[in-house]
């Protein structure tokens, strides 16, 4: 069973692995000179005015919000999808109820004006 | 045994990504352990021959989910500094001394019953189900479950109008 | 349809599809009308819960099981199903004007209403663990968002977030335990359960996982050491919230309660009896003593309302016919109780009053006599005065008590009475003051008209007449599956 992720578990080794390497390997090569521009998160050019941690909108996490609830819906789907044949019209019902309760949120949700930015 | 290695070592990795969650000052860093603590558990539940649980623990929880901590991270000021306790040490000592009651009730649980080993557990002898992990959730989805499946949905419509409600400003 | 499946299955839980097709409607009504047909949501909703409850009373001797074992139709679930539905309505009817005064957003708050009573009436329902906690879970987010609906109150923020962070935290705990009983017996079946731990050997592991389910049980019914969050929780949400959380809450966790002890975990009963006993004194005691300092009236009612979850424990700890009996009837009489009192407090919400305090009541007497006398009766049943509904629900807790031989149970819960008297006396005495009420004048919808005397009546004819409720509840727990397991793990024994 667990031999089939011998490849992925390798696959993981190399990709950890490589990374250091490229670190480790080029702070033996380059010069260590910092000053205060280098040090400075770069902005285009332009100076920096305020520091980068600013409070974010809530209008970010309602979206985020109602990204998590449709995947979460999105993930019920998958098992219904590999068996939706012998599930018959059974399931079709069923995943048409699932839908239609989400789809009455999602209408909600426009209809509130959730969806809008402004 | 080398599934029991894997098993402790995958703990440990939880444990400790978990710890540094509470323990780290800086707040986007505790999100980014919570992601790693999210990812070994992924691995656990691979494990446990639970393939589509730990596509949905890497989907759902660290990506989704995580995504929602880091607003939640941004949306609140951190930068004043934080309201401090009238006696810090004495919460801290109180919480240690709870953690530790209950530590030692669990040890003591796990030595006495590693002396007086019960009965594995027998799972109960279900319909045979053919197929790969994804075809077993299914099944058990929505034919045993339909009914607790069918009320997740309102379960998850009631968070979205809750979201929308806590969340929108007045019209 | 798959094997298992029969037309059947849903024709016994169509209460509960009614329900949620209800639901589903007052969402749909709150976004296609315009704001000033809002008020008509309410009718609407009370509309939906009546219709619920039609559809429930020809379930009222069923017994059965469907959808492969995760619902159970049973007196015991029908009885609860009924007070979860009565208290929705309660709330629902003295809903209208507070939601008009403090500007709330009146189809979610319906919306949720409606789906918390689905979770309810699915934990009542509930032998499986998956269902019951999906139940839970419905129910409990609903109440996390309703808490927290007064947006520009600090205090319903604070009361919201505190609900949420611990409701989530026991939530963890009492899923912990879940999974441990999982873990030993392979099954989620409540009767599975039952059946399989009773073959083996008493292990540690299933103590651990008792220990658990019964804190995260205790935090629900807000039994003493997990009791933390009610008063804080009960003062800051808006008050027919509080109200429905009160009862409704409490009722649902006690149903799960028994569900999972007696139906479950029955050969266990003498390690989980005694640590209800203890939680029975220990809440009542705490609960009690906690009240009488108060000055802020929900407040107040909360600690009373952990007083009552201490009072309705003697139930569950007799672990018989009786008690479980006397601990339904108590419940649907603390619906009328409760709700009635906090109709009245609803009602002392006005424009410029938030009405919450003990001396806001001052007065109330000489200028809203019936308001005041209807108080006055709610206050003496909560407290056990004879000839009222409160009197009645502690004779047979108590008396189911003494005939398990818990004498000193039921002693210490008639000094507890005692001194519950105190305060709720001082409720009455506020009344009587002679004062002049301040602020604009007091005035009662027709629709909270209607709410408070549904709950007048009811106190008042079961604490004269309570015969019916008493032979339904008798017939009720005939079909439960628990006491029917109590009684053969006894013979087991």
């Amino acid at each position: 069973m667990l031999e089939a992720y011998v490849p992925i578990l390798l696959f993981v080794l190399v990709a950890i692995g490589f990374a250091i390497f490229t670190l480790v390997f080029a702070s033996l090569l380059y010069p260590e000179r910092y000053s205060k521009v280098k040090l400075e998160p770069y902005e285009c050019g332009i100076e920096p005015e305020t520091d980068a941690r600013d409070r974010y909108s809530i209008r970010f996490y309602l979206v985020a919000m109602l990204f998590v609830i449709f995947d979460v819906e999105t993930v019920f789907m998958f098992p219904w999808a590999v068996i939706m044949d012998e599930l018959a019209l059974f399931g079709l019902i069923e995943m048409i109820v699932f839908l239609f309760i989400l789809v009455v949120g999602y209408v909600y949700a426009w209809r509130k004006g959730a969806l809008e930015w402004t | 045994m080398g599934e029991a290695i894997v098993f402790y070592g995958l703990s440990a990795f939880i444990l400790g990504f978990a710890v540094l969650v509470i323990s780290t000052r800086n707040t986007v860093h505790s999100v980014l352990f919570l992601v790693a603590s999210f990812l070994f558990v992924a691995m656990l539940y691979v494990l446990l021959g639970a393939e589509f649980l730990a596509v949905i623990q890497v989907l759902v929880y660290a990506g989704g989910i995580v995504v929602l901590y880091l607003f939640v991270v941004m949306l609140v000021n951190l930068k004043r500094a934080p309201e401090t306790h009238q006696d810090p040490r004495r919460q801290t000592r109180l919480g240690v001394a709870v953690a530790g009651a209950v530590l030692a009730e669990f040890l003591a649980i796990i030595v006495y019953s590693s002396t007086n080993p019960s009965a594995p557990a027998v799972l109960a002898a279900g319909e045979v189900i053919e197929g790969g992990n994804v075809e077993q959730v299914g099944w058990l989805l929505y034919t045993n479950y339909l009914i607790p499946f069918e009320l997740a949905s309102i379960l998850l419509l009631v968070a979205m109008v809750g979201a929308i409600v806590l969340a929108q400003r007045e019209l | 349809m798959p094997a298992g499946f029969s037309a059947a299955d849903f024709f016994y839980i169509l209460p509960e599809l009614v329900l949620t097709g209800g639901a589903l409607l007052v969402l749909v009504v709150d976004v296609l009308t315009s704001r000033q047909q809002r008020p008509l949501l309410g009718w609407l909703t009370v509309g939906v819960l009546l219709v619920t409850t039609l559809t429930l009373l020809p379930f009222s001797d069923a017994n059965v099981v469907v959808s492969r074992g995760l619902l159970a139709i049973d007196g015991f679930a029908f009885f609860f199903k009924l007070i979860f539905l009565l208290t929705a309505i309660v709330t629902v009817l003295m809903s209208s004007s507070y939601i008009e005064v403090e500007e709330l957003r009146a189809g979610e708050y319906y919306f949720l209403i409606l789906c918390a009573t689905l979770g309810m009436m699915f934990m009542a329902s509930g032998i499986d663990l998956v269902t019951i906690f999906i139940g839970l879970e419905t129910m409990a987010v609903a109440f996390y968002i309703l808490t927290g609906l007064l947006k520009p109150n600090r205090r319903s923020n604070e009361a919201a977030v505190k609900y949420f962070l611990l409701g989530a935290f026991s939530l963890g705990i009492l899923l912990y335990g879940m999974s441990m009983l999982y873990g030993l017996s392979g099954t989620t079946n409540l009767r599975e359960l039952a059946t399989v731990l009773a073959t083996q050997e008493r292990s540690a592991l299933l103590i651990v996982a008792l220990i658990l389910v019964v804190g995260g049980v205790g935090f629900k019914i807000a039994a003493v050491p997990f009791h933390m969050w009610a008063p804080d929780v009960y003062e800051g949400a808006p008050t027919p919230v509080t109200a429905f959380l009160s009862v409704g809450s409490k009722a649902a966790a006690f149903a799960m309660l028994l569900r999972i002890f007696t139906e479950g975990l029955p050969f266990l009963a003498e390690v989980w009896q005694p640590m209800f006993w203890v939680l029975a004194v220990v809440t009542m005691t705490v609960g009690n003593l906690a009240a009488l300092t108060q000055s802020n009236i929900k407040r107040m009612l909360a600690y009373s309302s952990i007083a009552h979850a201490g009072y309705v424990l003697i139930g569950v700890v007799a672990n018989s016919s009786r008690g479980i009996t006397a601990l339904m009837i108590y419940l649907m009489l603390y619906v009328f109780m409760q709700l009635g009192a906090f109709a009245v407090v609803v009602m002392l919400r006005r424009h410029d009053v938030v009405g919450d305090e003990l001396k806001d009541l001052s007065g109330l007497y000489f200028r809203y006599p019936v308001a005041a006398c209807a108080m006055l009766f709610f206050m003496l049943s909560l407290g056990g005065i004879p000839p009222t509904a409160g009197f009645m629900g502690k004779f047979w807790l108590f008396s189911a008590a003494i005939e398990s031989g818990y004498i000193w149970l039921a002693v210490i819960g008639v000094l507890n009475s005692a001194i519950s008297l105190y305060y709720y006396v001082r409720v009455v005495v506020f009344m009587w003051i002679r004062e002049e009420v301040l602020g604009s004048p007091i005035t009662a919808s027709p629709a909270m008209v209607v709410a408070l005397t549904v709950a007048l009546a009811g106190a008042v004819i079961f604490g004269v007449y309570p015969r019916p409720l008493f032979e339904l509840a008798e017939l009720s727990v005939q079909s439960f599956g628990g006491v029917v397991a109590a009684a053969e793990a006894i013979s087991y024994r």
